[in-house]
């Protein structure tokens, strides 16, 4: 499985990973032989096989919608790396 | 004077039963121990010694505790407190067993070493210069080393059953869904299951009883269909145990390794049980690549939690917020969980999902489907757990492939949803070799039964050999 440095770029961005210029190169080699390996599911003819997301024959569970203790502003602040005013404070938007 | 490498939690129990130590005394001495010993073994990443009344028990840190640091083997949390326990915590809490603190991992539990650890790692018990494997090599190592009675770990793709097989210990797999996930680290969420680390079946039986069951916070969790029973069966009678071939031929596997679980296997057939040949062809074949796509797929999804706002660490510099998340991001996490995040999120994109994510997903139902049909003709199937014994420090870091292939035999079950038990079964070139017993969904019973009756014949001493007294 060919892959090129667009593609690892391309990837990074979706992902939210700033990768370094310099280490583009290295990851794309790395990801090619990886998915070369597990691109083996290919040799397969699944096509009239059922896919599975969960090992468990569970359904959707349904509860009351019962009011209950949560966490406290401070506690949900408690591990923030830039709190304000009880708030996330985050760099602007698209600046 | 307590010989912390021998003693097993059942014989601490009782210790304290009887008075004839108090809960503070043990603990402390696993606290001296730790630091006597930890230096080498780095089996911990913050040690608690917490006083109590139970027998002391090591989590692995990506298991949630409230006002204790969990980091997940990652930079990305490191200094993050929780300010709530996961139930396995609450559980192992109500049950009175204090904490001695948390192991060492491979970041977010993706690796097979401990090498993965943003804080460097562990070692083996056995032989100091060898990897405990992983990726809950820190709570193996801390057991096999004398600084746990017994503690717990994750698995997703062989996460317990891997380690407990490097370090000479008993570990559970325990069937998707019998223990909740709620406050685990997520990693791969429809494989991720905590399990025990223990010194033998028996303590396995009792630690998975403890934190098993049902959880309104884990709506993927059941109740257990039957009580966990502590097993005492010496036989294997009317036992069926299939001998999966390519999980025993799988190319890779060490001689020595064949030789300890060929031996387990005729034990068991002196103990009465009924040995047989059967098949699981894709299964093998197939199981390491459809893993490797599943759980990055679904680790790039859980991952994208982690963004430098809400918890955990941020990266400095200037531009928007998207630049924030993508440099913090990389910055944050170690090689590791970038390449399965980028691969899953490959995996996961437009032009590729149904050609990768999507067939993955339908090679999971064939190895459910060949795990089903062997599971007609046999109650449980045997394999080695690992292809290899611990191996050095530093020999497969350098190669994510080789690194995967660790797991090659562990991983078929795991797909399929299946509880899987790993038990010392011998040593080779003075290492342990692991018997993995497989069975149904919910089995863990028989799995405890066959387990315990193997460990008596098989008399395996847990302790190191270079640590004997």
């Amino acid at each position: 499985m060919a892959i090129t440095r667009e593609d690892v770029l391309h990837v990074a961005r979706l992902a939210r990973l700033e990768i370094p210029e310099g280490e583009v190169d290295r990851m794309r080699d790395e990801l090619g032989a990886i998915l070369e390996a597990v691109g083996k599911v290919a040799e397969l003819d699944l096509s009239d096989v059922e896919p599975t997301s969960h090992p468990l024959a569970v359904v959707n569970e349904w509860r009351e919608d019962q009011p209950r203790p949560s966490l406290s502003p401070e506690d949900a602040l408690a591990n923030a790396p830039d709190p304000v005013e009880g708030a996330f404070r985050v760099p602007a938007v698209g600046s | 004077m307590i010989d912390t490498l021998r003693l097993t939690a059942e014989q601490a129990a009782g210790l304290l039963e009887s008075g004839e130590l108090s809960g503070d005394e043990l603990a402390g001495t696993y606290v001296e121990a730790i630091g006597e010993r930890d230096p080498e073994l780095h089996a911990y990443l913050h040690v608690v010694g917490e006083p109590g009344n139970g027998v002391p028990i090591a989590l692995k840190d990506n298991i949630t505790t409230r006002g204790v640091p969990t980091t997940a083997g990652s930079r990305i949390l490191e200094g993050y407190v929780p300010v709530f326990d996961s139930t396995v915590a609450t559980r192992v809490k109500e049950a009175g067993l204090p904490l001695i603190g948390k192991t060492n991992l491979d970041e977010f539990a993706m690796g097979s070493s401990t090498e993965n650890s943003a804080y460097g790692p562990s070692r083996n018990p056995w032989d100091p210069e060898r990897v405990p494997g992983g990726s809950s090599g820190g709570t193996a190592a801390a057991v096999a080393g004398g600084l746990a009675p017994w503690g717990l770990g994750s698995d997703t793709g062989g996460s317990i059953k891997q380690p407990a097989s490097l370090c000479g210990l008993v570990g559970l797999r325990p069937t998707y869904g019998t223990v909740s996930r709620y406050g685990i680290v997520a990693f791969a969420s429809s494989l991720d299951q905590v399990g025990p680390i223990t010194k033998t079946v028996r303590d396995c039986a009792r630690l998975y009883a403890t934190i098993a069951g049902r959880d309104a916070c884990d709506s993927t969790t059941v109740e257990l269909p039957e009580a966990v029973a502590v097993p005492d069966a010496e036989d294997l009678k009317g036992i069926r145990i299939g001998i999966p071939k390519e999980l025993n031929e799988a190319e890779g596997i060490e001689p020595g390794v064949s030789a300890a679980v060929a031996k387990a296997i005729e034990l068991a057939e002196s103990l009465g049980a009924e040995v047989g040949e059967c098949r699981l062809p894709r299964s093998v074949d197939y199981g390491l690549a459809c893993y490797y796509l599943v759980a990055p797929a679904e680790a790039s999804s859980n991952l994208a939690r982690y963004d430098g706002v809400r918890y955990g660490f941020r990266a400095a510099g200037d531009g928007d917020l998207t630049a924030l998340y993508s440099r913090t991001r990389w910055e944050g996490f170690g090689p590791e969980p970038r390449r399965r995040i980028l691969i899953g999120t490959y995996a996961l994109s437009a032009g590729y999902y149904d050609a990768f994510y999507g067939q993955a997903q339908k090679v999971r139902t064939v190895i459910a489907q060949e795990h089903a049909a062997a599971f007609e003709d046999y109650d449980l199937l045997l394999s080695p757990t690992s292809p290899t014994v611990a191996f050095k420090v530093g020999d497969k870091a350098e190669n994510p492939l080789a690194m995967y292939l660790s797991d090659l035999l562990t991983i078929p079950s795991n797909m399929a949803g299946l509880p899987g038990l790993s038990i010392p079964c011998g040593l080779s070139e003075g290492l342990p070799v692991g018997l993995q017993i497989l069975g149904p969904q919910f089995s863990e019973n028989l799995m405890f039964r066959a387990g315990h009756a193997l460990e008596q014949a098989i008399a395996f001493d847990f302790v190191p050999e270079r640590l004997r007294a």
